[in-house]
């Protein structure tokens, strides 16, 4: 908040709320404002990456894919990725069966490998029908699946966190990690979407 | 409320507001996820947020309800006083202003 | 993956059928109420964590109590549910909340 740059308006109760906590806390030394700027910075350049990252290793090493579904959080830790407190479940795609992922109950989401959520997973249209009506949610996301594919919906009600490991696409023999994971979307893996080629035109940055 | 009726997903994407994240950093930071002293649970944060009234919790957007849960705690634990935020609230609000908000107040759930 | 002091040993294993017990108490519970009084499989057994119920309150929630992922056919859980006959939904639920 630079005085001068930028239009102004009054506080909104919970923005005047905001600024009160945050200097009562940096008051008192519970709380520093070099700290809360550094975990603001984390949060704001986190996207995607670490997940896909690990979704495209998984496609290129079997080995890894298995210790991936096995434990979801030592495999992060393994390509580097900090999880502190993660408890990752991985959970696989496949022919037969499609998973996705909601919190019913406030909007757990592990932040940590792909960022911050989008507004629609927070929100209540998709916190109540996805537990219900799956295949009508994701046909609104574009996602219709074969009537004999089974969807497997894994509510994130507790400790665990989950993400999805989509099925790697058809014509990407020999690519390489790197190459991979860009076609793999934060929406791939929470399983509104699938992972999709790149249309031969121009690249696409795809959500 | 998984399971009750509710409408088509709206698939808005938005940058978080600047104030947003500080709430969101300052959960991170209390409840100590990234080091350092924990000072609250999340599950006293979330329990907070559903103590909300069901109307605000409607109303409000969505770190609306996550300051006004963290708020709570730290009174609730006896970090701050509800004297101190008054005066404080006080203080700010005579203070000066907020850079204008960039989400339309109809996109804030 | 366990937390606290005290690891009990789970009552039930993957594989066994559970019922998620039908209560309706105050406070903050990880139940969701459309779940409550179903009947699934344990799917896997994820470790022993700190009561969240008793975290809330500020108390530690300890001795940690297994937890579960449990999963429920969808057409069980729904009247009228449309979709795969093999279509599931799974969750985590604590030990003291199954019988």
């Amino acid at each position: 908040m630079k005085p001068g740059a930028g239009r102004y308006e009054p506080y909104s109760y919970f923005q005047l709320m905001e600024v009160s906590l945050r200097e009562l806390l940096v008051d008192k030394g519970i709380v520093t404002e070099d700290a809360i700027a550094g975990a603001v910075r984390a949060m704001r350049e986190r996207g995607p990456e670490r997940g896909a990252a690990m979704v495209a290793r998984a496609w290129v090493d079997e080995a890894y894919k298995a210790r991936l579904l096995a434990d979801g959080s030592r495999a992060a830790e393994e390509l580097g990725f900090e999880v502190p407190g993660l408890k990752l479940i991985v959970v696989e795609n496949t022919p037969q069966t499609h998973n996705a992922i909601v919190c019913t109950l406030c909007s757990c989401y592990p932040r940590v490998l792909l960022g911050l959520p989008p507004e629609w997973y927070k929100s209540r249209p998709y916190r109540s029908r996805m537990v219900r009506e799956p295949r009508k949610v994701l046909a609104e996301f574009g996602l219709k699946l074969p009537a004999k594919t089974a969807i497997r919906v894994h509510d994130s009600n507790a400790d665990m966190r989950y993400m999805v490991l989509p099925m790697r696409p058809a014509g990407t023999d020999g690519w390489d990690a790197a190459r991979l994971a860009m076609m793999v979307s934060r929406d791939c893996l929470i399983g509104v979407a699938v992972p999709q080629l790149p249309k031969k035109s121009k690249t696409r940055k795809s959500r | 409320m998984g399971g009750l009726p509710a409408g088509k997903v709206r698939r808005t994407e938005h940058a978080y507001d600047e104030w947003e994240l500080r709430v969101d950093a300052m959960m991170v930071l209390l409840t100590g996820i990234a080091g350092g002293k924990k000072r609250m649970t999340v599950d006293e944060l979330r329990k907070n947020i559903e103590s909300l009234p069901p109307a605000d919790y409607d109303r409000l957007g969505y770190y609306d309800r996550w300051i006004a849960s963290l708020t709570q705690t730290m009174i609730q634990r006896g970090v701050i006083t509800t004297d101190e935020l008054a005066r404080k609230m006080e203080q700010v609000a005579n203070r000066g202003q907020a850079p204008i908000s960039r989400r339309r107040r109809k996109d804030r759930r | 993956m366990s937390d606290g002091k005290l690891v009990p040993v789970p009552n039930y294993r993957v594989g066994d059928r559970v019922t998620v017990r039908k209560a309706y108490p105050l406070g903050h519970i990880r139940t969701p109420y459309y779940i409550r009084g179903h009947t699934g499989v344990v799917e896997r057994v994820c470790g022993a964590f700190p009561n969240p119920e008793e975290l809330a309150q500020q108390r530690d929630g300890l001795p940690a109590q297994p937890l579960y992922r449990v999963r429920f056919r969808q057409e069980d859980l729904w009247p009228g549910y449309r979709g795969a006959n093999a279509d599931v939904l799974e969750l985590e639920i604590y030990q003291h909340w199954l019988e």
